[in-house]
């Protein structure tokens, strides 16, 4: 009797754990794909390193243009005393796209009111960190815009 | 005779004979605050009516990037009354809202959730959060500009939050930015995934109501009071509160017809002036106002772990008051109720007042 006992508690817990463990098992193999079914695939990123942004002459002194970086939106801003700057378009904060204020001739964000200088520093407003800056070259009449390494 | 007839045949397999018992039984303590029963009904109306043009726009409605503002246009210039379905759409979402908050703080402050009523209140709590869910996923869905930027700086949001932020993030948006990858996700979750929850949730949430009956207010004696039966008297008046919601929901639609705005374009700047929807409101400035780095947090980081803390104490508070659930009046929890108010009315207010720089 006591022997017969003894060997039924480990059985039965045996069972018990085989059982937990299948059902986990069988939670697991439904849960995995539908977790990486709703994640979205990577899609290879166009990572342009380098963009024809505009032409010379296209963009008036104090004004500004939004172009493409890839898949992320860059500004070129040809500054009052005409120079060309370059950079990242995406404000640091939460990501809206920012604009070049030619009233106060520096960069500024719509959404929560963030404020950089023309070298991508934060000036005012949440925004955390600066905005990446782009080399500007001029070749023949086009203005090439590339990541700097 | 005849509908004697259709009457047995139907009480036979469906159980209308209980049902209507029920409703003639179940009785509405009536007092000086019972104008806040009609709110949770009113809820519900609207969510019909939701549904009802929900449905309607799906006929026309095309959820791709290419399209969706195309297809928004369409409804409201040529299919007949389409602008009218579609702005009824809008507008009933924003009274839906509106009339979700005033049941919530309603229920809050007669202290409704007390036992055995927790439930209730967790189902409803729930359920205004999804509310606002559909609001923030059919608010993209015209594809139009400030819709393209709310959900940039709202997916942005959720990215904030440390470790699964980014998985949330990239989940939301279809994708490592806001296309029209995004565009069908929140489709799919604002016409199947939410819907679908929804149901489940309100049919908990109603049913609870009727097993635990109308309560009334601490301090109102429920064996004095005077009570009129639900079943016809309170159901008919919670018609005419249908019918007076109705009425203001078309003069909002025909005389503030439902803007379509500017075709969103994923490389142009954010636009003056941007803003939430009013509901968003509050946290929106609250966030505004915290500085960029507190101590070593990011400033974004701290409000949206305050919000969701907030959120969380706020759902959890009958389980906390203990007072109210020996019938007593509970001054505390009254307060911390009056100061979310005030603080969502002021903050929200000072946000339309602020200019636009
Ligand atoms: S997104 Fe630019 S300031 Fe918030």
């Amino acid at each position: 009797m006591n022997n017969n006992k003894e060997v039924n508690i480990p059985r039965r817990s045996f069972i018990d754990y085989l059982l937990g463990g299948s059902i986990l098992a069988l939670i697991a193999s439904v849960l995995y794909p539908t977790i990486k079914f709703i994640m979205p695939p990577k899609v290879p990123e166009a990572s342009q390193s380098s963009v024809k942004a505009a032409k010379v002459g296209e963009l008036a002194p104090n004004s500004y243009k939004i172009f493409r970086m890839g898949t992320k939106p860059g500004i070129l801003i040809h500054t009052e005393d005409g120079k060309f700057i370059a950079m990242s378009a995406v404000c640091t904060h939460l990501g809206c796209i920012i604009q070049y204020r030619p009233d106060m001739q520096h960069v500024w964000c719509a959404c929560h009111n963030g404020h950089f200088d023309l070298n991508g520093k934060v000036i005012s407003g949440p925004p955390p960190l600066p905005l990446e800056v782009f080399q500007v070259n001029i070749v023949g009449d086009e203005i090439i815009v590339s990541k700097k390494g | 005779m005849e509908k004697n007839f259709l009457y047995e045949w139907f009480s036979k397999r469906i159980p209308l004979k209980n049902m209507i018992e029920f409703g003639k039984k179940k009785t509405v303590p009536v007092h000086k605050y019972s104008v806040w029963y009609y709110f949770g009904g009113i809820c519900l109306f609207l969510f019909v009516v939701q549904v009802l043009t929900g449905i309607m726009l799906l006929l026309y409605y095309r959820p791709t990037a290419e399209s969706a503002f195309e297809s928004v246009q369409f409804i409201v210039t040529q299919v007949k009354f389409g602008w009218l379905v579609r702005s009824i759409h809008s507008w009933a979402a924003n009274i839906l809202i509106a009339a979700s908050f005033i049941h919530m703080f309603s229920v809050y402050l007669m202290k409704s959730y007390r036992p055995p009523r927790e439930m209730t209140w967790l189902t409803g709590f729930f359920l205004l959060l999804i509310f606002l869910a559909f609001g923030f996923s059919g608010y993209l869905l015209p594809w139009n500009e400030l819709a393209f930027f709310a959900t940039q700086v709202g997916t942005n949001m959720a990215g904030a939050i440390p470790l699964v932020g980014g998985y949330i993030k990239t989940f939301l948006r279809g994708g490592e930015e806001v296309t029209g990858a995004t565009l069908i996700r929140f489709f799919g979750f604002h016409v199947a995934v939410l819907p679908g929850i929804t149901t489940v949730l309100l049919a908990i949430h109603i049913y609870l109501v009727q097993v635990h009956g109308m309560s009334a207010p601490i301090g109102i004696e429920k064996n004095k009071i005077k009570e009129e039966p639900f079943f016809p008297n309170f159901i008919l008046k919670d018609m005419v509160g249908w019918s007076l919601v109705l009425t203001l929901l078309v003069f909002l639609s025909v005389f503030f017809p439902w803007e379509i705005g500017v075709k969103a374009d994923p490389f142009a700047s954010a636009p003056v002036g941007i803003k939430p929807e009013w509901y968003f409101m509050f946290m929106f400035i609250t966030l505004k106002f915290i500085p960029g780095k507190v101590l070593f947090f990011e400033g974004e980081v701290l409000g949206i772990f305050g919000f969701i803390f907030a959120g969380i104490i706020w759902m959890l508070l009958p389980f906390f008051d203990k007072k109210a659930a020996q019938e007593k009046r509970s001054t505390f929890f009254t307060l911390i109720g009056v100061f979310v108010i005030l603080y969502i009315s002021v903050i929200t207010i000072v946000g339309y007042m602020l200019p636009g720089k």
